[in-house]
């Protein structure tokens, strides 16, 4: 089976039209809702002032690494450094061992996709349990996330309950909120009788060390406050260097990912539980994760992407998206974000396939509430990659600029093409061929407009 | 004033009635239009496909044509936006070349654009009178150059009614490359585009490009969709 977008996109939409429907259908709902939420406030301001911050943290983060570092360790908490995902599975794997963790509650993460946690624990035989209602949705069906925010907007509602139906034996025609409750029953009892919670922190707040997580449904607060141990895998790039600095950051991320003013639950950890508290962890453990963050970094032309708070909202505006959701892309990261992030994570041969999973329109770059600028580079992936395009692409750009660099040699061949075209609709041209099958035969015009300027226009 | 028509590549071979109407409309105004014979194409799909080398030739030859033009007017938003926003990029390292490229840049315009903002025309005549006609937003036009209000007041102008069309700005999945490389998803974008389509006459564009996309799919599919390149509405309705 053809492996990467082009093929996938074209397999989903053939096979799986209810993807494009629900997908669709969620991404211009959250779309429209972001434009509202940004239109409440000064959001322009705002986001230049969120991108310049970011800018400034990555500038200097080996300092705010080093300050938050010291913060956490002050407030009781150990920190961990990962280089890579086979890293980070070796300090998970000491601290169930050190616990001798059975079961684990996991709040939304696409860094623990980043690093298979979920992979780990099956293979060290820990139960672990998805806390966020689409994470546990997809679980459930035994899929990854995709997208950041909407793990499960691929699935509409008769997916979710003929599944639901299946694992948990709810009725065939359950309600949505019936659903929700099976889901709570399972969830409820995982939370209390779980040792480790593990999440993925939004922020990482320098001067104080604070650990900032959000959500909406309230498991990662469960997470975080029920079992003994929590992990919070942290991507290097989630520092902020203020505890004021979350005033902005806070809301601009709940108001680009779903148009909320604020998410409905916001923790924020400062150590594990002390004498005095009544929750919390006995155990708080930081694991700041690389994985490749480092080599984005000292890429000038890349950096800016490592600003991503992961509000998806390039995603919901993406009319390539939301043709295909998010698994055609095939990475942990899909739509805009993931075609700029994932090369540079990876491999950056992956930048010839999912390079071409965009039109160009633009239309993130409006939203991106860092300001990314995430069209330019994609088009900078397509220029490292054209380098290495198939010989016969590399001729024909090659041969077009010699035609379109040469007048009469462009005037006589745009004369044939037009008479090849009008006598066949031209299926054997490379490239017009391609763009026929789709779009029926090319009708060029009867004559050129230079043809018309010679005859007519040009006299008067 | 005197103006350099650059018909574009796409609009010489394939909208050459809606280019020459463009001319015709110029005219009408009281602009005079030249048409440098050695012009070709901007570059824009080597710059979109990655290969730079190759746009950065036909980027330096059409800078060395319309040299000298106080005006170069183009009938394609996506093409004055190669001109405008894309090309100086390709000089980052060429001083002289860059310089010309931001030189070009300050005295390219998309027709519609040009009409509102330097000959300030308000008011083409009322040939459109009773029209229904959708809008399509080229991308990079509309987002790369801000250019959205101008035609849709110019249409507006000749008494036609712009319907409101939830996709307007939507992309329509041409993108030049993209539409050959991920053609089926190239596709639905279009289907997209023609599913919100509302009940109209023309459906219309600065962008000659994502209307040949448009309808080449309508086409394919049996749908009833006519359109007309805004060059072409707005000289009937001067001259209807």
């Amino acid at each position: 089976m053809a492996k990467g977008y082009k093929a996938a996109a074209k397999r989903a939409l053939a096979e799986q039209p209810q993807v494009r429907e629900s997908v669709t259908r969620a991404t211009l709902h959250f779309d429209a809702n972001r434009a509202r939420a940004y239109a409440e406030v000064e959001a322009e301001a705002w986001r230049d002032w969120a991108a310049a911050t970011k800018r400034h943290t990555l500038s200097r983060l080996d300092r705010y690494l080093i300050q938050a570092e010291a913060r956490l360790l002050a407030s009781g908490a150990e920190v961990h450094w990962a280089e890579d995902a086979d890293d980070a599975q070796q300090i998970l794997r000491e601290l169930i061992d050190r616990y001798g963790v059975q079961r684990v509650v996991k709040g939304k993460s696409m860094l623990s996709e980043e690093l298979e946690v979920n992979g780990l624990l099956e293979r060290l035989g820990v139960e672990f349990f998805e806390t966020d209602l689409g994470e546990y949705i997809i679980q459930l069906a035994g899929e990854p996330p995709s997208h950041i925010v909407g793990p499960a907007i691929h699935k509409n509602l008769e997916e979710i309950r003929a599944l639901f139906h299946e694992k948990l034996g709810t009725p065939p025609d359950a309600s949505p909120g019936a659903l929700a409750a099976a889901a709570r029953k399972v969830l409820r009892e995982a939370f209390l009788t779980a040792d480790m919670g593990i999440s993925g922190a939004n922020f990482v707040v320098a001067e104080t060390g604070t650990v900032v997580l959000v959500e909406n449904e309230g498991n990662i607060r469960l997470s975080t406050s029920a079992p003994r141990v929590h992990v919070v895998l942290a991507g290097i790039e989630k520092l902020l260097p203020r505890v004021c600095d979350l005033e902005i950051f806070l809301q601009l991320l709940a108001r680009a990912a779903t148009g909320q003013k604020i998410g409905t639950f916001v923790s924020l950890l400062n150590g594990p539980r002390r004498p005095d508290e009544p929750d919390g962890p006995e155990h708080l453990h930081v694991v700041f994760v690389d994985n490749g963050r480092s080599s984005v970094l000292a890429d000038r032309e890349m950096y800016e992407a490592l600003s991503c708070i992961r509000c998806g909202a390039c995603l919901n505006t993406c009319p390539v998206y939301r043709q295909t959701g998010g698994h055609a892309y095939g990475q942990v990261y899909s739509g805009p974000i993931g075609i700029v992030l994932t090369p540079g994570l990876r491999d950056p041969r992956l930048a010839e396939d999912l390079g071409y999973a965009c039109s160009l329109c633009t239309a993130c770059a409006d939203v991106c509430p860092v300001k990314i600028p995430l069209p330019k580079q994609i088009l900078t992936w397509r220029v490292r990659s054209a380098k290495r395009a198939p010989a016969a692409e590399r001729m024909a750009f090659a041969g077009y600029a010699q035609l379109m660099t040469r007048p009469r040699f462009y005037r006589i061949s745009g004369k044939l093409l037009r008479i090849a075209a009008s006598l066949t609709g031209a299926p054997w041209l490379p490239v017009l061929g391609a763009w026929a099958a789709g779009h029926g035969a090319l009708e060029p015009s009867p004559k050129s407009f230079r043809e018309i300027w010679e005859e007519d226009l040009g006299n008067a | 004033m005197r103006v350099c028509f650059f018909v574009t590549c796409l609009a010489d071979q394939f909208f050459a009635e809606a280019a020459a109407d463009a001319v015709r409309l110029l005219r009408a105004l009281g602009v005079g239009v030249s048409f440098p014979r050695a012009q070709t194409c901007c570059g824009q799909p080597a710059f979109n496909a990655g290969h730079w080398d190759e746009a950065r030739k036909m980027a330096a030859h059409t800078q060395d044509v319309f040299e000298g033009c106080e005006y170069v007017v183009l009938p394609s938003g996506s093409c004055t936006t190669m001109l405008r926003a894309y090309s100086p990029r390709l000089f980052e390292g060429d001083r002289p070349r860059y310089e010309a490229a931001l030189d070009l840049a300050g005295r390219s315009y998309e027709l519609a654009e040009f009409l509102v903002k330097v000959v300030n025309a308000k008011d083409l005549g009322r040939g459109l009178e009773g029209v229904r006609l959708a809008y399509h937003h080229g991308c990079h036009v509309s987002r790369e150059l801000g250019v959205k209000e101008e035609p849709v007041r110019l249409l507006e102008a000749t008494g036609a009614e712009v319907v409101p069309w939830e996709a307007d700005q939507e992309c329509c999945g041409f993108g030049g490359v993209f539409s050959v490389k991920n053609a089926p998803v190239s596709l639905a974008m279009a289907d997209r585009k023609l599913d919100t389509l509302p009940e109209v006459d023309y459906l219309t564009s600065a962008d000659g490009a994502c209307l040949m996309h448009m309808a080449g799919r309508a086409r394919t599919r049996g749908l009833d969709v006519n359109v007309r390149h805004i060059a072409s509405l707005l000289w009937e309705a001067r001259n209807g």
